[in-house]
């Protein structure tokens, strides 16, 4: 039995930034592994764990060479292997949308024909939220979004996943989704594990696969998209707050001033 | 293809959810720019309950699928599929919501159509630009989408809710529902926020998020709140990592909250969080990077380090 899980490592912009080319200049990125992912690759391990039979966890990559650090994060924590897609294509691509990533991610759902597949709600970079259901629809899987509980015991054995879906305002849906499924995983689901020295070291001898379209049988119009980024900018400061200025002190001097007009601290 | 735009509406548990009534203003304000109809697509439920509700001004038909109580995806995506075959509408707009984003990219992938998610902005001169946010609020941006059809989800609380009654024409709209597709079965909701305190209840919040850094430092905010005689609320990280209960969230997925004023402290002010705390009276934002989108809403702000701010603070009231 197969479970695959996306790993997409996202760009975290600095405090103070600028941009260039429709993007934050990348002197101000940071990379790192996209925090919904990391709980989506902890419940990727844990119906593994929670598994009699044999279950591999595979990680699934749109990234360029430097992302490979971050999937060995992945690794470490107890992902088997990794696919990793890139070529001169798809960094060519102006902007990879919802339907491209599909493609891309279609393709490796066909090779690897998983049971069932975990994606992060969403990419806290460009924040579509999409991807993993799109995905779904794509392969002919079921599937649920925004899932912030999962039973993990004898969803393989049994091709039923029984979940929570969280709503707004404090309401979980409470749903049974039969597999094949793909499940966008919400932050809180579960309490990722810390890689250990162990797995650290077993990571680096964990292959990552590089695909490129062709040898996923795609071409370049797989990543010719219909969304265009043809803006960016620093949103407006609509900010009318009084600031205070002064050392820490000072601040909460001022500070207190304030909350005290406001009947604050009065016993 | 038409130039009609296709919203669908959303409720839960009997109730219309206001998103619906912004989804009317966002479909008003797009169909008039392309020249067509505005239709409304209503779905499970009380359909003719709800189709009064949001016969709205603007709105040309209300079409209802008539088709068991509560949100079901396989239903919504079959549904929302086939109502777009039948009227061929130019756009599909849907709320980015929990069940939005349940539906609306299978609906995408279904009609082959480009998805944009997250409108805050929608702007068409014959063809279609939405602004959307990117890196936590952080920056905008304009998308084009070049393509005659699209499938677009507005971000609730950004259009104004239209509160006028409309003299829409409402259509039951007939079409079998293929069952042996329906392969998730909602069984119940549960309410998850309980518990002893009702942060909804307190007049002053003292909120903390993932700027605090460490489990041992909660006990910081902690005496600042005691010493100010405050309830102690969060952002989600802070709940997620296990450091405060559930029902101390606030924001889109905690509890909405509406304070005579709320501290926040470490906090960067993500749309989700806003949603839960925007209408407090007053605001203060206490954070180390002058550009967090909280400031935006804040009417105090200390740009500063609060593990130097927040201690000072708790002096001055102790
Ligand atoms: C479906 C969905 C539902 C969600 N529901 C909720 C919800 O209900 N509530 C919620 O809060 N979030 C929710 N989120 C998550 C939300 O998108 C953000 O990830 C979250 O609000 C970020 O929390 P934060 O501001 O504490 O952390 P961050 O965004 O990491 O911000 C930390 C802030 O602390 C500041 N900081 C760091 N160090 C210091 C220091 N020493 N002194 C001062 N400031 C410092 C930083 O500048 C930064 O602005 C939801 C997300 C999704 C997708």
């Amino acid at each position: 039995m197969k479970v695959l899980v996306t790993v997409k490592e996202v760009a975290e912009v600095e405090d103070d930034f600028e941009i260039a080319d429709l993007d934050v200049d990348p002197r101000y990125l940071e990379y790192d592994l996209n925090e919904w992912d990391e709980y989506a690759v902890e419940a990727a391990v844990r119906l593994a764990e929670a598994s009699d039979e044999d279950v591999e966890v595979v990680s699934a990559t749109i990234g360029p060479e430097r992302s490979e650090e971050t999937v060995r994060m992945a690794l470490a924590k107890g992902v088997d292997r990794a696919v990793r897609i890139w070529d001169d294509d798809v960094e060519a691509a102006e902007f990879l949308d919802v339907a491209s990533k599909v493609r891309l991610l279609e393709a490796v759902v066909a090779e690897e024909d998983p049971d069932i597949v975990l994606t992060g709600v969403q990419a806290n970079d460009t924040g579509f939220g999409a991807t993993g259901v799109a995905l779904a629809d794509a392969v002919g899987f079921e599937w649920g979004a925004v899932v912030n509980h999962l039973d993990t015991e004898g969803v393989l054995e049994d091709g039923v996943a029984h979940v929570h879906r969280e709503l707004e305002g404090g309401i979980d849906e409470i749903t049974e989704i039969d597999l094949p499924a793909v499940l966008t995983i919400q932050t809180g689901i579960n309490e990722p594990r810390y890689a250990s020295l162990r797995g650290i070291r077993q990571a680096q001898s964990k292959e990552i696969a590089r695909k490129t379209l062709s040898d996923l049988g795609l071409d370049h119009s797989a990543v010719a998209g219909e969304l265009f980024l043809t803006d960016m900018y620093e949103p407006e400061a609509e900010s009318d707050a009084t600031y205070f200025d002064g050392d820490a002190g000072e601040q909460a001097a001022q500070l207190a001033t304030a909350l005290r007009e406001k009947g604050v601290g009065a016993e | 293809m038409t130039s009609d735009v296709l919203a669908v509406a959303e409720h839960r548990r009997g109730d219309v959810r206001d998103v619906s009534y912004e989804l009317v203003t966002a479909g008003r304000e797009l169909a008039e720019e392309t020249g067509g109809d505005l239709h409304v697509a209503v779905i499970s439920g009380q359909v003719e309950e709800f189709a009064t509700r949001v016969n709205r001004e603007g709105v040309d038909v209300v079409h209802t699928v008539d088709h068991g109580e509560e949100f079901n995806h396989d239903v919504y995506v079959q549904a929302v599929c086939a109502l777009a075959d039948e009227l061929d509408p130019q756009y599909v707009l849907t709320p980015n919501s929990v069940n939005g984003l349940d539906y609306a990219p299978a609906v995408a992938n279904r009609l082959a159509l480009p998805l944009v998610t997250d409108a805050v902005g929608i702007e068409y001169d014959g063809g279609l630009t939405v602004t959307r946010e990117m890196y936590g609020s952080k920056v905008e941006t304009t998308v084009e989408v070049d393509a005659e059809r699209t499938v677009v989800t507005v971000r609730p609380g950004e259009w104004m809710v239209t509160e006028a009654d409309g003299d829409a024409e409402v259509t039951p709209f007939e079409f079998e529902v293929d069952e042996s597709a329906v392969n998730s079965t909602v069984t119940g909701f549960e309410e998850v926020a309980g518990g002893d305190v009702d942060i909804a209840d307190a007049e002053v919040l003292v909120s903390v998020g993932r700027g605090i850094e460490e489990e041992e430092n909660i006990e910081l905010v902690e005496r600042l709140a005691d010493a100010l005689g405050a309830t102690l609320s969060s952002s989600r990280p802070i709940v997620d990592n296990g450091w405060l209960p559930k029902n101390r969230q606030v924001g889109q997925s905690g509890k909405v909250v509406t304070p005579e004023v709320y501290i926040a402290i470490g906090i960067s002010g993500a749309v989700q969080h806003v949603a839960g705390m925007k209408g407090s009276e007053t605001i203060v934002a206490i954070n180390n990077d002058s550009n967090a989108p909280i400031f935006d809403i804040a009417d105090y702000g200390v740009v500063g380090d609060l593990f130097d701010v927040v201690p000072a603070l708790t002096e001055e009231f102790e």
